[in-house]
């Protein structure tokens, strides 16, 4: 396990080093919230999920929601790295004609299970994937991220008294828990604390981690795999822009894309070569 | 002339439907016993799903179905359907042409007593304006349900506008055939067209044997799809009968008038005038006294033919 682990933070590195270069490229884009997940996508896409690159479509697969759209760098380079996509594709992100839209296109994106962006919506849909599983007595799971400021959206509890309603079990949603939005700090814009006592309210169990703790993320979604008739919330606390220095809790960081130099600053720090 | 309001028609083909598709699910927001759709609930109820008073959830739960290969058929009040999902509609329905039937029930001012704030009057026009979407409004029971056994069988996002209130039966079960697109022509004419849509086609009907009358020969079109809507039935009229009258229980602005003036004036302009709600809300009272006040009747088609083909 340690040698995996271990595998899994280069991997982590990696996808960290291909955000921050394809954003570069793009001149636009969300680092923060990429940089802040990409722990969460690697620990999903290269320890956990039942995927197979060469058949996207795969209908007994489980399947991935990137609720916080706008983090679509981290979903493009852990797919990239995974094997779905040619890694020179990222190059491409937000350029005219590109397969690799601004924010997650299902339709022109091999792995890209859902169209999100509009904040909230990807959570409402992953209930909607754990329901047909329930229907069709599938074995898949459904897995989802959302953004910390994102619970502030109203459907997101429509979706979260859902499915604990419909006892969706297979569904696992983590919350990328940075603390900071657009506008400033959560605390500041709009408080949406208690995470973990609203969630447990609505009938969900709940799991606290540290979202940059590989071994931590693991354990956590072998709970949520054990635990039977609810569904599991996972409150990752994570830094915005995390591997970063200049970046790391920096609300600028949210969206505006790093500059050559910045890049150049940004890789070495990283580091970590495969 | 019997009567049934196409909401119920909606309810026995979803049935129907089910029997025939395992992949049919049907969701929606607390409003079953209203929209019809509780009687595939208590027949099939593992694939029924109540999403509880939640709009935007019923669509985005909808969305999560389809894109797990689902046909999922999700229904609640026009107004709330189009109105307040609309976003979700958009973005999380049409942007990624999931394969979601959105069934709405209660449009136009023939909710009668609940008022304005449950009357949608531009529910056509949001749907139309979403790219990948078909927007069908059956003019009848018999329509509904061969509407709805036909949207089953395509893959991609629609929505069905249906009403509340019985209305008459104008087509004929057992020789109906139902093709989404294709307008249906009704009774021939060669004098001026009367282009309607869902409860106006009846009055269309009537309005169009009084013109026979008063010796205008008027040609009446059914455009039970809006979109996408039959240029080349609508061009035609245009060319044979040189002005159109277009009859809807919605806002004239973005709906079926709306898209007619767009064939036309691209095609072959003529001489148009478009009957509907005209950019109001509407209010509380009996369907039929509605009708009559916002001009939506029999009459009020009779008085603007009359007046149009004066400028032919």
């Amino acid at each position: 396990m340690e040698k995996k682990i271990q595998e899994l933070k280069q991997i982590a590195t990696e996808i960290r080093k291909d955000i921050v270069t394809m954003l570069t490229e793009s001149g636009s884009g969300h680092p923060g919230g990429s940089l802040s997940a990409a722990d969460i996508l690697t620990v999903l896409y290269f320890n956990e999920m039942k995927v197979d690159s060469k058949n996207p479509k795969w209908e007994d697969r489980d399947r991935f929601v990137l609720s916080k759209g706008h983090a679509a760098p981290v979903l493009y380079s852990t797919l990239a790295e995974k094997g779905f996509f040619p890694k020179e594709e990222l190059q491409k992100l937000r350029k005219i004609d590109s397969m690799l839209q601004g924010h997650p296109d299902m339709k022109g994106t091999p792995g890209v299970d859902m169209s999100t962006g509009s904040l909230g919506q990807g959570f409402s849909s992953s209930c909607g994937m754990a329901m047909a599983g329930k229907i069709d007595k599938k074995d898949y799971r459904v897995y989802t991220l959302l953004g910390d400021g994102e619970l502030q959206e109203g459907i997101v509890w429509e979706a979260a008294m859902l499915a604990a309603h419909h006892k969706l079990d297979n569904l696992t949603a983590f919350i990328d828990y940075n603390g900071l939005q657009i506008d400033g700090k959560n605390e500041e814009v709009l408080s949406i604390d208690p995470v973990t006592d609203k969630f447990k309210a609505f009938g969900w169990n709940v799991l606290k981690i540290d979202g940059h703790s590989i071994e931590e993320i693991v354990d956590s979604i072998n709970k949520a795999k054990e635990t039977k008739g609810v569904p599991t919330v996972i409150v990752a606390k994570t830094v915005k822009g995390k591997g970063v220095s200049f970046m790391e809790n920096k609300v600028e960081w949210h969206g505006s894309a790093p500059k050559e130099e910045e890049k150049a600053q940004a890789l070495k720090e990283l580091g970590g070569e495969m | 002339m019997t009567k049934i309001a196409t909401r119920n028609a909606y309810g026995e083909a979803l049935i129907e439907i089910g029997k025939e598709n395992e992949d049919v699910v049907v969701l929606d927001a607390d409003l079953s016993k209203s929209t019809k759709t509780s009687g595939f609930g208590k027949e099939f109820p593992n694939r029924f799903i109540n999403v509880g008073i939640a709009e935007q959830n019923l669509m985005g739960t909808a969305a999560g179905l389809a894109a797990a290969g689902k046909i999922p058929f999700a229904s609640t009040f026009a107004m709330f359907a189009t109105g307040r999902a609309f976003e979700i509609i958009r973005n999380s329905i049409g942007y990624p042409k999931l394969n979601v039937k959105i069934c709405a029930t209660h449009s136009g001012v023939t909710v009668g007593e609940d008022g304005a704030s449950h009357q949608a009057l531009e529910d056509i026009s949001c749907m139309r304006t979403i790219p990948n979407m078909t927007v069908i409004v059956p003019a009848d029971a018999v329509e509904a349900k061969a509407a709805i056994h036909a949207v089953a069988k395509i893959d991609g996002p629609v929505y069905v506008r249906l009403g509340r209130p019985a209305v008459p039966v104008i087509n004929d079960e057992s020789n109906y055939d139902f093709k989404i697109g294709k307008g249906v022509t009704l009774k021939d004419g060669k004098d001026i067209t009367i282009v309607a849509t869902g409860i106006m086609v009846n009055e269309a009907l009537e309005a169009a044997e009084e013109l026979e009358t008063k010796g205008i020969n008027t040609r009446v079109i059914n455009i039970h799809t809006i979109k996408p809507i039959d240029v080349e039935l609508i061009t035609k009229a245009a060319k044979e009968t040189g002005a159109i009258v277009t009859a809807e229980e919605h806002n004239i602005i973005g709906g079926l008038g709306s898209a007619v003036a767009e064939v036309i004036s691209e095609n072959h302009p003529v001489p148009l005038k478009r009957i509907g709600t005209n950019d109001t809300f509407g209010e509380s009272g009996k369907p039929d006294e509605l009708l009559k006040k916002y001009g939506l009747t029999k009459e009020n088609i009779v008085e603007t033919v009359t007046e149009l083909i004066k400028r032919k």
